[in-house]
């Protein structure tokens, strides 16, 4: 069984050699001729003036990573429920069907207080 | 040193290597995606020891969700990040006591499991975890649904305001043109700076419900 991961680890070993090797070459091959005018603006534009106080990081996103980590926690747990659904019988689906309902609870209320709006 | 060891020593060391890297990085945001890394090690050594399912659940909960959460926490609250953030007043302490720790755990743990080879051990399956969750441990089961409520209902309190809002704020001025808006009881001021310029000097911006 155990045999069925190497491929996996033989991709992340090439990809970081691939990704690592490239930084490498390029850094050791790559000619170095600083230039001022590499660094502004590309094409045309201006160069920014001030430093702009920004909006602060919406909190929306925080929500969504919130809510994720929730119901991905749910769905975790039907993941070994379905693996031995049919020697559980009734009672497992009683079981779950519970879970799911508590947790639907939630989503209602969620829904409700407007959690999946995005605006 | 079989292949088994060889792989082992590979996760190993990027484990290790990746922990080390979160408790001495300088910047708060690299320490948070090391930490990451760490528990994708913690993944791969669950792999290494054929507990594939705590492997894939380790990867799904921890970095897909914890460390996510993490990261995010750090950009919401626009934690300091770098170097000044940095407290290093107990350093010489806290490698003391964690490297006491350290030791000791270890001496516990290869006196109690050194004999076991790693190529011996068999884990339970998904199949097993599925039957020891849903016919001898039913009811932590179902409280811990309630405990998911819990986190969710309190997620979504602390997070939102009322329904509609997400959160964002914008600084907005007012522009004033005339005496300042009546205080009186339901007068609600209108940022809108953009027509406070047609009213007539004098009259106090009027919302929509008075």
């Amino acid at each position: 069984m155990l045999a069925e991961f190497l491929p996996i680890l033989l991709l992340f070993v090439l990809a970081t050699a691939f990704a690592g090797g490239s930084l490498l070459v390029s850094s050791l091959v790559g000619p170095r001729m600083p230039n001022p005018t590499k660094l502004s603006a590309y094409e045309c534009g201006n160069e920014p003036l001030a430093e702009v106080q920004s909006a602060r990081f919406p909190v929306k996103f925080y929500m969504v990573a919130m809510l994720f980590l929730i119901f991905d926690i749910e769905a975790v747990f039907i993941f070994p429920w379905a693996v031995v659904f049919r020697e559980l019988g009734w009672f497992g689906l009683g079981q779950m069907a519970l879970f799911i309902a508590i947790l639907g609870v939630a989503f209602i209320y969620e829904i409700g207080r407007g959690g999946l709006e995005w605006d | 040193m079989t292949g088994h060891d060889a792989v082992f020593l590979l996760v190993a060391l990027f484990t290790g290597g990746a922990a080390l890297l979160t408790v001495t990085s300088k910047n708060l945001f690299h320490a948070a995606l090391f930490l990451a890394a760490t528990l994708a090690g913690i993944a791969g050594v669950f792999l290494v020891l054929r507990a594939d399912f705590l492997a894939l659940v380790q990867l799904v909960v921890y970095v897909g969700a914890v460390a996510v959460l993490f990261l995010f926490g750090l950009m919401v609250t626009r934690a300091p990040i770098g170097r000044e953030a940095l407290d290093g007043q107990n350093r010489g302490l806290a490698l003391a006591v964690s490297g006491t720790l350290f030791v000791v755990l270890s001496g516990l743990i290869i006196q109690s499991f050194g004999g076991v080879r790693a190529a011996e051990v068999t884990g339970p399956g998904i199949r097993e975890i599925g039957i020891a969750i849903f016919a001898h441990w039913v009811l932590p089961f179902e409280l811990l649904s309630m405990l998911l409520l819990a986190a969710l209902i309190g997620a979504i309190l602390l997070a939102r305001r009322e329904s509609g809002e997400s959160g964002e704020e914008s600084v907005e001025r007012r522009i004033d043109f005339g005496d300042e808006p009546s205080t009186e009881a339901g007068a609600q001021a209108l940022p809108a700076a953009d027509t406070a310029g047609e009213l007539p000097a004098g009259e106090p911006v009027a919302g929509g419900e008075r």
